[in-house]
């Protein structure tokens, strides 16, 4: 069947802040959705509260309501705008409540309105455990077994009838699932069971077979309107049942099951689609099999798309959201062509012929007393995926792309002790492959590391086989390294750096680049083509391994890399993939051909039909290098990708290699606290008062002199990592000691706290003629003291005097000037009394740059890129390109995960925390929106 | 391991030589280079014996994870002449794996290399057609075994079905239900399986059996199997399905076998330029416009110039190029597939022409 001619108009609900467990992912699958249904002659209303998407630019959708995701909201959005459908599956479980919220009370049909994309009542079946279960049944699909109990004697004959312990315990009708667990040894059983029968308000316990341990699989499915249904993607959990999918090293396609193991797989996740209602769309089905006598049982289904939605896109090049939004409008598989090879079907299964590994990202750092453990609530905030032709390959770049010091899986210092490593897998926790490596290393056995990790046996070989080339390699000098062995260990995903640390001799890892170089050893760039090079491809989008044909063909454009921001991360989100992709675009404005390098499947930057070309890459140097070899770009945009692409500067740089945008050298002297007090005392800038430290006695001596409270915080950190207040020398040498655990070798800055001071954000552009646009001033809530991403910021300020506004401009003027930035700064300032102090300093671009777009209507990233490539600020200015549209105030509120973190204390410091952030645009400062966060601002303050 | 890596390498018959490590037998062997871009089911594609005499290069890296059992084998032995791997594990992990693929393809002397750039010879292909290639771990030397890959005899005007076919009548299954002939050109145990599952009575007979001598067997249904070569040089065969076509028994072709039904009923067949080989190939059955996910494995394809209506209606068609996947006879009860609705390896979606076969031939009982 064709596009629906019935529906002219769409609304689609986005997802809201990025919180753990929902995240930028619905940023790519919404604007995928927003993009092809515009492309169809549909008329798209947005609704979203979260600026920082690429989904509520004016590019995106026909209509945008930056408004909070309620009832109320969309009910008012939807008589205002009268669109013929909803389309609710584009915006997680958010977008799915609200659906289902309005539609129980009758609204859609009111109204109206028909809701595509889903059906309402499946998600019901899915949601309630016993509806489910009973579906399931009805339908012939293996279930974890389980059966209700009475009594302790009850209870012990139903754990004998299901194999014996471990079992798990779920009281009837508690809150929450309290009193429910694993029992895992005889000892605990009658306690357990007693307490949950006690628990219950009708006395019985659910007992169900343990699934803990078992291998985890799931299946991307896609079905149309005549019922036609494919998988797009298969995924293996590299980490057993019992740990969150969400926070799962996984792999595609799956490894290590048979076909006729797959197959009904398949034929089930099939089954069980087909079973919940007859929408059109995507939806999601996870499987356990039992290691010990290989019985597959479902674990859940959603119907929607969903974070592996995008990862399997990702993985395989199918669009997954695009495709969905269409089926949802009426089109149906057949009818349908792959947008990557542009000739054959999209009605087909992707056949893949590299492998792929995510790695979720993590931010325990940042949560003083958190419980670290992987469980099956997720925990991570951001991830990465790599491609290789190989499951090694592949797991090692995914390793590099993380971004946490590692330059692959181990390799890259000294082993861990034997006992450390051996309490490391104990449990379940973030760092597992590398401990996995590390026993291995210290000489554990497959059957040891198997029984305590119950990671597959194949994945443990593959990681075992490494030790082997590792230990060849020790004895060898760098130059005795013959070519055969130097591909190898490229073929297996290993670095130049681990290479230089692994070999006998002290050498560099530029040393082994030059060495490899000579001796021919440099990675191919292949396609990602959905068919396994059956078909030719028309999709730019590309992966490096160590093979011997290159299929990146090189243009005779001019060309511009722009390096991406890296896996999402509290302080480092989907802010910065909002100004990549402006970044492409600006650059291809400016008639360059623009070149993404990015690793996070999450975002927009890394779907393939943005840039000209994408390379799914770590951000990592040698992968950046050799993609800048190959390519001979004329530059780098570095300033957009957060410190994930501006860590690559000074490298660049020495290189010779041109950056767009503030040299490397002047931002280097942003960075440097010495060097830029002496800027603002040339520039006769107020700062507070300040020093360094490189010991505790130094830092307590130079806190003594300073005075108090004072602000202790290691230099080059992100997001405020380490930050403390202290009040008194104990507390500056306790926290200067808990830096130095952190994070040795670094250096300490001591700044005198602005007590009860104001604290202000602006965001400039500046150009090469010197011409300086003050794009937004945010004046704060909360005092100094809390992150600038954890407050609560109003556009423009609310409370300050002209003589200080005219001073802050001045001051950011002066330093934009003064530091030669080309393209976006970002000034951090304190205001006690009349007096504005100038704390930091950031060329480039900050995670406000969205926020101030959304809130003042003006693409800022784009300009400032363009600036960046030459463009002047004088020409938009003429056009009225810089003129704001912002009535009244916009405020940015942050969006925490606390509930995630039970454990962790509810407060707010110079540490950041917050994971996401919604926009509010009020009249006037008697809005709650304003009032509520005003009254409360001090609440949270902690050190 | 403790195994020492042997060298092997592949040629082509254009010329190009590739380096890898040996992997099951060593020794020699060649044939007609094909890829098939399954990503699960290798012990099925190396048994089938539509491969009978190919090398078959699997375009998925990991091959061997799982490895080897009988129940995932299509015929006794191996049928590929040689197998080309990117990234072989001689190590493997499933419950039911009974051995490694190495073991396996050792004890049947199975030769194939390891550690070469698949895709690039997958593209090489892909632009430059089919070629002959010759896999060694005994001759290391380029132009002697690009030489040997040259004189390979061509697949094409080949006729391969009698090298595969059983050498006695045999019953698969007995029962009291329909009874199937299967002529055997070459048959996969699966499409066996599949009839005897759904309770026929199944006997098998060489590709070269005389129609009266399976009639013999007052058979239901006449099935005609997969198998490999060019069937425009079976004019035995050609003629004993025209013969059947008259005896109003239903008849069911797959692959090999609907090339000749399509011959006998006067359509004409080609050779493709690169045929197809997977598992996800989309296929749209024109009665009920759904689509069924299929594995294929053909290199010759029936002419869509020659099919008119007088002789039997297009069925259902391939998504990808649209070529002619299924046709639905005229002048006799019977139809016949390109793909393979028995799968194994690869989707279950088109088991349902096997039922529509049974009930065609439980109707003939009372015609």
């Amino acid at each position: 069947m064709p596009r629906r001619t019935d529906i002219h108009k769409i609304l689609l609900i986005g997802s809201g802040p990025i919180i753990i467990g929902q995240a930028c992912e619905f940023d790519y699958s919404g604007t995928q959705a927003c993009r092809a249904l515009r492309k169809e002659g549909y008329e798209v209303v947005l609704v979203n509260s979260n600026p920082a998407t690429i989904m509520t630019d004016p590019i995106t959708a026909d209509r945008i309501y930056l408004e909070e995701l309620t009832a109320p909201s969309i009910r008012k959005i939807v008589e205002k705008e009268r669109p013929d459908a909803v389309l609710p599956t584009m915006g997680g479980q958010t977008g799915l409540n609200l659906a289902d919220e309005l539609q129980r009370q009758g609204y859609w049909e009111a109204q109206g309105v028909k809701v595509i994309g889903v059906d309402i009542d499946a998600i019901h079946i899915t949601e309630d455990r016993q509806q489910f279960r009973d579906l399931m049944e009805e339908i012939g699909v293996d279930q974890a077994r389980s059966q209700v109990a009475r009594s302790l004697l009850e209870a012990k004959e139903v754990i004998q009838s299901l194999g014996g312990l471990p079992v798990v315990i779920r009281p009837s009708f508690t809150l929450g699932g309290a009193g429910g667990g694993i029992i895992w040894s005889p000892r605990e059983l009658e306690r357990k069971v007693m307490r949950g029968l006690e628990l219950s308000p009708v006395h019985e316990v659910l007992v169900e077979e343990c699934v803990y341990g078992w291998k985890e699989f799931e299946l991307e499915l896609l079905r149309d309107s005549n019922d036609n249904v494919i998988i797009i993607c298969t995924i293996e959990n590299v980490d057993p049942m019992g740990v969150h999918t969400g926070d799962s090293v996984t792999v595609a396609p799956s490894q290590t099951l048979t076909d006729k193991q797959f197959q009904h797989m398949r034929d089930t996740a099939i089954r069980m689609m087909r079973s919940i209602g007859t929408f059109a769309g995507g939806c999601n089905v996870q499987f356990g099999i039992n290691p010990v006598d290989g019985r597959m049982i479902a674990i859940e289904i959603n119907p929607r798309v969903s974070r592996s939605s995008a990862l399997a896109s990702k993985a395989t090049g199918y669009p997954i959201a695009k495709v969905a939004a269409r089926l949802a409008v009426g089109y149906t598989l057949d009818e349908l062509k792959n947008d990557v090879t542009e000739t054959t079907s999209a009605c087909f299964e992707p056949a893949i012929d590299y492998v792929v590994t995510k790695i979720p990202r993590w931010n325990f750092e940042k949560f003083e007393g958190v419980d670290e453990e992987l469980t099956t609530q997720m925990k991570a905030v951001g991830e990465v995926m790599s491609i290789g032709r190989t499951f090694t390959e592949s797991l090692q770049k995914a390793w590099q792309s993380l971004e946490i010091g590692y330059a692959g899986l181990g390799a890259d210092r000294e082993n861990p002790s034997r006992p450390s490593v051996r309490e490391r897998l104990r449990r379940s926790y973030w760092d597992r492959t590398l401990q996995i490596r590390n026993a291995f290393m210290h000489g554990a056995s497959m059957d040891e590391v198997y029984d305590i990790t119950r990671v597959d046996p194949w994945f443990l070989q593959r990681i075992r086989m490494l030790i082997d080339l590792e230990k060849a390699l020790q004895r060898l000098r760098l130059q005795d390294v013959t070519p055969e062995q130097m591909l190898n260990l490229k073929q297996h995903g290993y670095s130049d750096v681990q290479i230089a640390w692994l070999v006998a001799d002290e050498v560099s890892e530029e040393e082994v680049r030059q060495y490899r170089l000579s001796q021919n050893v440099c990675p191919q760039f292949l396609l990602v083509d959905t068919c396994a090079g059956e078909f030719p491809a028309a999709t730019p989008y590309f992966y490096s391994s160590y093979e011997s044909a290159t299929e990146s063909p090189i243009s005779d454009r001019e060309k511009v890399i722009i390096l991406g921001s890296g896996p999402n991360r509290i302080g480092q989100g989907i802010e910065f993939d909002y100004s990549c992709v402006h970044g492409v675009q600006a650059v291809q404005e400016m008639g360059y051909e623009a070149i993404m390098i990015n690793c996070n499947p999450e975002t927009v930057s890394t779907d393939f039909d943005i840039a000209d070309k994408l390379y799914f890459e770590p951000v990592f140097w040698e992968r950046v290098l050799d993609i800048i070899e190959h390519e001979k770009p004329k530059g780098v945009i570095v300033q957009l990708g957060g410190q994930t692409a501006l860590k690559l500067a000074g490298k660049l740089s020495e290189r010779g290699i041109k950056i767009f945008g503030t040299s490397h050298e002047l931002m280097d002297l942003a960075e440097n606290r010495g060097k830029f007090s002496e800027i603002l005392k040339e520039l006769d800038i107020p700062f507070p008062p300040y020093g360094m430290a490189r010991t505790v006695y130094e830092a307590v001596r130079v806190a003594e002199s300073i005075g108090y409270p004072i602000l202790v915080r290691p230099s080059y950190v992100l997001g405020g990592q380490g930050m403390r207040i202290a009040i008194n020398k104990e507390e500056v040498e306790r926290y200067v000691t808990d830096i130095y655990t952190l994070l040795p070798d670094n250096e300490i800055l001591l700044d005198l706290f602005l007590n009860n001071g104001i604290e202000i954000d602006v965001d400039a552009v500046r150009d090469a003629d010197g011409d300086v646009w003050i794009t937004g001033i945010m004046q704060h809530i909360e005092p100094a003291g809390v992150h600038s991403g954890d407050s609560t910021a109003v556009l423009p300020p609310y409370s300050l005097s002209e003589s200080v506004i005219e001073d802050i401009k001045k001051y950011t003027i002066d330093i934009a000037n003064r530091l030669e930035v080309l393209g976006l700064m970002n000034v951090q300032m304190v205001v006690q009394g009349d007096m504005v102090y100038v704390i930091e300093a950031n060329p480039r671009a900050s995670r406000t740059v969205p926020f101030v777009a959304k809130a003042t209507g003006l693409p800022v990233a784009r300009i400032a890129s363009k600036v960046i490539l030459g463009a002047k600020l004088k020409d938009f200015r003429d056009e009225g390109a810089l003129d704001s549209s912002l009535k009244g105030y916009a405020i940015k509120e942050p969006v925490f995960s606390w509930s995630k973190f039970p454990e962790v204390r509810k407060e707010l410091g110079p540490e950041m925390k917050s994971t996401g952030e919604t926009i509010v645009f009020v009249d006037a400062l008697t809005d709650s929106h304003f009032k509520r966060p005003y009254e409360m601002r001090n609440l949270y303050l902690s050190r | 391991m403790g195994f020492e890596p042997q060298s092997s390498k592949l040629a082509l018959a254009d010329g190009t030589v590739v380096v890898g490590t040996a992997i099951g037998a060593s020794g020699e062997s060649g044939g007609e280079l094909c890829f098939n871009t399954s990503m699960t089911g290798y012990q099925e594609i190396l048994t089938d014996p539509s491969y009978h005499g190919q090398i078959m290069m699997m375009t998925y890296p990991h091959i061997g994870n799982y490895g080897a059992h009988d129940d995932d084998t299509e015929a006794a032995k191996p049928m590929v002449s040689a197998l080309v791997v990117r990234a072989f594990s001689r190590e493997y992990s499933n419950l039911l794996a009974q051995e490694s693929l190495h073991n396996y393809m050792d004890k049947h002397g199975l030769v194939g290399i390891t550690g070469v750039d698949t895709r690039k010879l997958v593209l090489h292909i892909r632009e430059s057609g089919v070629m002959n290639a010759v896999i060694s771990s005994t001759d290391l030397d380029d132009a002697s075994l690009v030489e040997k890959a040259q004189a390979w005899p061509s697949m094409d005007g080949l006729e391969l079905a009698s090298r595969v076919t059983c050498s006695e009548p045999y019953t698969y299954s007995d029962t009291d239900g329909p009874r199937i002939a299967v002529y055997d050109f070459g048959v996969k145990t699966n499409i066996l399986r599949t009839f005897a599952a759904l309770g026929c009575s199944v006997k098998v007979f060489p590709g070269q059996t005389l129609l009266k001598d399976a009639l013999a067997w007052s058979p239901d249904g006449l099935f005609f199997s997969n198998g490999p070569g060019d069937p425009r040089v079976m004019p035995e065969a050609i003629a004993c399905v025209r013969e059947a076509m008259m005896t109003g028994i239903p008849l069911f072709g797959i692959c090999l076998g609907h090339q000749l039904m399509a011959l006998a009923q006067g359509i004409d067949v080609f050779k493709m330029y690169v045929g197809h080989r997977g598992a996800n190939q989309p296929v749209k059955n024109m009665k009920t416009g759904r689509v069924e996910v299929t594995t294929q494995n053909h290199g010759f394809s029936v002419d869509p110039d020659s099919v008119s209506s007088e002789l039997a209606n297009i069925s259902h068609m391939n998504l990808n190029d649209q070529t002619i996947e299924g046709l639905r006879f005229e002048g006799f009860q019977g139809f016949s597939v390109q793909y393979h609705p028995e799968a194994s390896p690869g989707p279950h979606d088109s088991r349902y022409l096997f039922e529509e076969y049974l009930q065609m031939c439980s109707k003939s009982d009372f015609g």
